[in-house]
């Protein structure tokens, strides 16, 4: 498997605050590779600098290519997408509005195979498709800002925090889609607090503290790291408290 | 103290001194007038617009109110000067209390453009009234005169302007500086925080919008004496532009920034009037076109304005040590009961539209009990926080305090009740240090007023406040910090300054929105410690938190929500072994 | 301001025919404000930025457009191109990191083949006043080009700072341009020939050809709008980036396209507002502004994000206008825009003010 994104020595700063110190991280093609962490580890700065809306100090590279210098909407035409938090849809436009927007800087026609396999993976979204974005669910919002990103028929997906704040439910479904992808040869960056259904669905797992990377290795050995599953898999363990 | 009025001293000294150096081209001196009544304005801007966030277009109108009440009465009536000047500043004021009223409701784009609208108004009614002469205005406006002294030529009237300038300029500083000033400067950041510790905040704009019109007054009022003769054009809309922009120019958020833009922009116009035609010849008309351009480059060169800029030249002079011992403030009278209900929500229930956030939620926290708050995301948890705080008001049910229904109560009576909050996304000023920061707490414990504060008579108050705030911040293990600025702490130690603002309320329960997010295991266990700390010492606290080892530790009981609903209810361990809550919320055991 | 009716002087009573003859004159400027109103809406939405140089669109195409008529070599072209230079060092300078040949062709296409061209076909011309659709053409294409290079140099550079810096970037803007105004067209006013002279008469009211083209070309750039945001995908884009700007970003739509593309309906809406006006009554080179502020009235009133609403209130303005100019013609101005301060009122009680995130 080839490197798909490669992040070298980063640095994320707010003002003097260094929010995301000396991380290295690789994801490769065909992975999900997920990152845990608390709240405030600095997860969602690390994505966002690997999208370009942060200045990130280091290396970023994607298909062999340096990314570092380049503006938000040149990487997304290099094939990086980024579903961020707070999904940023375009609440006062329909579905099909959204998605068609998706696909802004790709050809017609594969556009439309997007539009295709977007519908196939999301039915909910045909069903719903002349319907405002900001009147739909929370989980159908999350669906439609992956939907939207998937248009762009991209190399890699980055998702953060794809369950916050939606019912157990959706979650399941949500983290199907997310192994389906791979299937469909989407690799996937997931940054999620939900550390324990992350880490069933992930390939690698990076756990980060306090803006830098404590731990990385297989999903299975970090699920099974009692570190981990102290701070972040289970209160039973109260006795060791967070962290 | 010293150190404050030094730098002014001296300035102070040179201006007074610059129109007897031998030499001094009697043209300098009118544009030194000029610089000094542009800097009045823009000082009102930077209070108005780069502090408290209130964007106005309309200050030439005012400068207008200020001119045309003394040009009237005194060439009508043959009034004193002398005496035309609390009139002139009471009409100004007058005036920015009816627009006020209107226009500092507006929040957002409105309120700037609500300001042009009615400075073009105010320009046209000027010109077109015929007791105000019309477009020709009004001339034969007598000098001002002490005794026999009569300030015909610029250079005697210089000195009035200047003693102006010089006086609000301290008068602008006391006031930031002061109890009334952190709440003009918490205005920008949102209403909301500054409500939460009992700010009147429509009071608060309206005061300094008040403030800004009345320097505007001023400088319209010494603009008449000085021209000796008022019509409309120095007071139209793009008047009212170019003192925005002078304010920019200079630094919105700075008291000499004004200044400074005054001397940058009426330099400039000046320099462009002279030598632009010698360059190219005629054409009076450049003057305009490089002015423009040039204030475009200025702003992509510094979009914070020159004061800044500058001030990162000098060593910074910022020595402030931690605030002098001072007597404490009064605490709190309501007894501190032991035991018993402090606050019940009774069926809280709300809708945004066809949504329910919270969906008749009932649970209530006794004197001196942790009770926490946990759920998934959008569970209603932040919801409920606004319904106990008066943010929202609730569709349906009852919160109560002590008994006393609170429903439909403003933030501001909540938090004198004794209820203190944080927030879940920090909302500190990030320009105000930690000390500040941490006294906007303290509000609703002074007393001092506005013109107290600008005439230093609130000192005493003032010194308690900064004491008790210094006392919260080294209660909470911030001390080294106190007089940091409040942004350029990291996340977690802004979460732990909000604690601290809202225990400088002297409250009886304390809400906190995920304090611990961002804390390290360390800082965890200090905060948990000084939560039970406060429990023994007679307070209750509510808080909302996700990481189950802090909250599992620390609760005396724990209320569980789900989509707005609340699920469960019990001490920690009954609510581990809840099996609504594992399905819910904490998820399979692994 | 644009007004037909400088004449009714004397107090006669209101009569029908009167008040059609008002209200029609109304209609006819508040469907001018209704587009400028329309362009500012639009503008704001897409960039933040409050544009007061929308009043130098207007004067810059109603006088070039007068100029061109009169067999005259307009000083806008050479603005134009200046301007076009000024953006491709501009371009140049941002692509320094990434020189790609790609982007630098399109850029000299843009900045400098494109006015090139326009001053080509003028020299051509060679001061032969042409026919009016082809000085319409040529005064629109020169508006449009200082607009789309005025975004680029002015603005670009700062879009991610405060809605209070681009204001005053604006105002500066304004500035520079009124003053290119009186250079290049003098302070004497200026009228412009009309689209059609032909008038025709229905009952005891006249309608001339030009408030027929005023009508008429109002209602298709409306309509034309509303198909390019509706049906278009770079006019969906564009309302995309409106709404969320990071969103947008995030789907390859880069914020300074969606402003070029702003600044260029804006300007070349300006353009025909002046164009339309100025057979109608004199403009001199600091006219715009004025006729920009009604505009921004109107805007105000629709909230600054409402189309249909804009457009009501311009024709509300446009009539208030007209009706006050008969009966205290004096107080014209300050009646119309005192108009807004009730209507802000009840804005802000019909909606309390919500807590928003200051940038």
């Amino acid at each position: 498997m080839s490197t798909l994104l490669q992040v070298t020595d980063a640095h994320v700063a707010y003002g003097k605050v260094e929010a995301v110190r000396a991380v290295n991280l690789e994801v490769r093609e065909g992975e999900i590779v997920t990152i845990i962490g608390a709240n405030g580890a600095g997860k969602t700065t690390l994505l966002n600098a690997t999208m370009g809306i942060l200045p990130l100090k280091g290396g970023v590279t994607f298909t062999g290519q340096d990314i570092s210098k380049l503006d938000i909407e040149d990487r997304v035409a290099a094939g990086l997408s980024l579903v961020p938090e707070h999904r940023e849809l375009f609440a006062t436009m329909n579905v099909e509005d959204n998605l068609l927007l998706g696909a802004f800087r790709i050809d017609k026609a594969t556009a439309a195979r997007s539009f295709e396999r977007v519908y196939t993976l999301f039915p909910r979204l045909k069903e719903r498709r002349k319907q405002l974005a900001g009147t739909m669910s929370g989980g159908e919002q999350q669906m439609l800002a992956m939907g939207r990103a998937l248009m762009g028929a991209p190399k890699l997906l980055m998702l953060d925090e794809p369950s916050l704040g939606l019912a157990p439910i959706i979650v399941a479904d949500i983290f199907r889609i997310v192994s389906e992808l791979r299937a469909a040869g989407v690799s996937v960056l997931l940054v999620e607090q939900n550390a324990q259904a992350a880490l069933k669905i992930a390939d690698r797992a990076y756990v980060m503290e306090l803006g830098e990377f404590i731990l990385d290795g297989n999903a299975s050995d970090i699920a099974s790291n009692q570190r981990v599953v102290a701070s972040y898999l289970g209160f039973q363990h109260e006795g060791a408290s967070a962290i | 103290m010293r150190q404050r009025l030094l730098p002014i001293l001296v300035f102070a000294l040179v201006m007074a001194a610059i129109p007897f150096v031998p030499g001094v081209p009697p043209f300098w001196i009118v544009l030194l007038d000029n610089i000094g009544l542009a800097a009045l304005v823009a000082m009102g801007l930077v209070l108005l617009t780069g502090v408290g966030g209130l964007t106005s277009f309309g200050q030439a109108a005012f400068c207008g109110f200020g001119a045309y009440t003394t040009a009237y009465l005194t060439t009508a009536y043959g009034m004193s000067p002398w005496l035309t000047l609390p009139m002139s500043l009471i009409v100004s004021g007058l005036a920015a209390v009816l627009l006020g009223i209107i226009t500092m409701r507006l929040s957002g784009h409105y309120l700037p453009l609500g300001t042009i609208a009615w400075g073009i108004s105010l320009f046209y009614l000027f010109s077109k009234l015929e007791f105000l002469g019309r477009n020709d205005g009004i001339s034969g406006i007598p000098p001002l005169s002490i005794g026999t002294w009569k300030m015909l030529d610029p250079g005697s009237i210089y000195f009035p302007i200047w003693i102006a300038v010089i006086i609000c300029a301290l008068l602008s500083m006391n006031l930031l500086d002061s109890r009334t000033g952190r709440a003009i400067r918490a205005l920008r950041r949102g209403h909301i925080a500054a409500e939460a510790f009992g700010v009147q905040t429509a009071r608060a704009k309206l005061l300094v919008f008040i403030y800004a019109a009345v320097l505007a007054g001023l400088s319209g009022w010494l603009y008449a004496h000085f021209q000796r003769a008022a019509n409309p054009t120095p007071f139209g809309p793009h008047l009212g532009i170019e003192y925005l922009f002078i304010a920019v120019v200079g630094g919105a958020g700075y008291v000499w920034g004004g200044v400074l833009g005054a001397a940058v922009v009426v330099i400039l116009k000046e320099v462009l009037q002279s030598y632009l035609p010698l360059i190219f010849g005629g054409g009076g008309q450049l003057e305009t076109i490089v002015f423009g351009i040039l204030l475009v480059a200025l702003l992509q060169l510094a979009p914070t304005g020159m004061w800044p800029w500058l001030t990162a030249w000098l060593p910074s002079g910022d020595s402030r040590k931690r605030p002098a011992p001072a007597d404490a403030l009064p605490a709190r009278n309501d007894h501190r009961p032991d035991t018993g209900v402090l606050l019940q929500v009774d069926k809280a229930r709300k809708q945004f539209g066809g949504v329910v956030a919270v969906n008749d939620v009932s649970f209530n926290v006794q004197a001196r009990e942790i009770v926490a708050l946990i759920g998934p995301n959008g569970a209603g948890k932040s919801t409920t926080f606004n319904l106990i705080t008066g943010v929202l008001a609730a569709t349906a049910g009852k919160v109560a305090v002590f008994g006393k229904s609170i429903s439909g109560a403003r933030p501001q009576e909540i938090v004198n009740l004794g209820i203190a909050r944080t927030f879940q996304h920090v909302k500190l000023v990030p320009d105000m240090t930690v000390l500040e920061n941490v006294a906007l707490g303290a509000h609703l414990r002074g007393r001092s007023g506005a013109l107290a504060s600008m005439l230093r008579l609130d000192r005493a108050d003032e010194a308690k406040l900064l004491a008790e705030a210094a006392k919260q911040i080294e209660r909470v293990g911030l001390g080294d910090q106190m007089n940091q600025l409040a942004g350029s702490l990291s996340l977690g130690q802004q979460r732990i300054v909000e604690i601290a603002r809202a225990l400088c309320v002297d409250p009886l329960l304390l809400l906190l929105d995920e304090p611990a997010a961002g804390l390290r295991h360390m800082e965890k266990q200090q905060l948990a410690a000084l939560l039970r700390q406060l429990r023994d010492g007679g307070m209750s606290v509510l808080l909302v938190e996700h990481d189950m080892g802090f909250v599992m530790n620390l609760a005396n009981r724990i209320v569980v929500l789900d989509f707005g609903t609340k699920i469960a209810e019990g001490t920690p361990a009954d609510i581990k072994t809840n099996p609504d809550v594992i399905k819910a919320y904490l998820g399979a055991v692994a | 301001m644009v007004s037909g009716a400088d004449s009714v002087g004397e107090r006669a009573a209101l009569n029908t025919t009167i008040l059609l003859f008002l209200l029609q004159d109304g209609i006819t400027n508040g469907a001018i404000y209704a587009l400028l109103g329309l362009a500012l809406v639009l503008v704001f939405a897409v960039t933040r930025i409050i544009l007061i140089p929308q009043g130098e669109f207007i004067t810059f195409g109603a006088l070039t457009y007068a100029s061109l008529s009169a067999g005259q070599m307009p000083g806008t072209i050479k603005l134009a191109v200046a301007m076009g230079v000024v953006a491709f060092a501009f371009d140049l300078f941002t692509f320094r990191k990434a020189l790609h040949a790609k982007r630098v062709l399109r850029s000299i296409a843009v900045n400098i083949v494109f006015p090139m061209a326009i001053w080509g076909v003028m020299w051509a011309l060679g001061g032969r006043p042409g026919n009016i659709a082809l000085n319409i053409a040529l005064s629109l294409l020169i508006v449009a080009a200082i607009g789309l290079y005025l975004y680029r140099i002015a603005f670009q550079p700062i879009a991610h700072t405060s809605v209070l810096v681009l204001l005053i970037a604006s105002v500066g803007c304004h500035l520079a341009l009124q003053g290119f105004g009186l250079v290049f067209f003098g302070a004497e006013g200026q009228r412009g020939p009309a689209i059609s002279s032909d008038a025709i008469t229905i009952g005891a009211l006249r309608f001339t050809g030009q408030s027929i083209a005023v009508y008429g070309i109002t209602i298709a750039l409306i309509v034309g709008l509303w198909l390019f945001f509706g049906y278009t995908l770079y006019g969906k884009a564009l309302r995309a980036t409106a709404v969320n700007r990071l969103g947008a970003r995030l789907a390859g739509i880069r914020t300074s396209l969606s402003g070029q593309i702003a600044f260029l309906l804006a300007s070349v809406i300006g353009a025909i507002s002046g164009i339309l006006i100025v057979p109608i009554t004199t403009l001199y080179y600091d006219t715009g502004f004025l006729i920009g502020l009604k505009g921004f009235i109107a805007a105000i009133i629709g909230g600054l994000v409402s189309y249909p609403l804009t457009a009501a209130a311009a024709i509300l303005v446009g009539c208030v206008e007209a009706f006050s100019s008969f009966y205290a013609s004096n107080y014209k101005e300050v009646i119309v825009f005192t108009l807004i301060l009730p209507v802000l009122v009840l804005r802000s009680l019909a909606a309390p003010e919500v807590e928003e995130e200051k940038d």
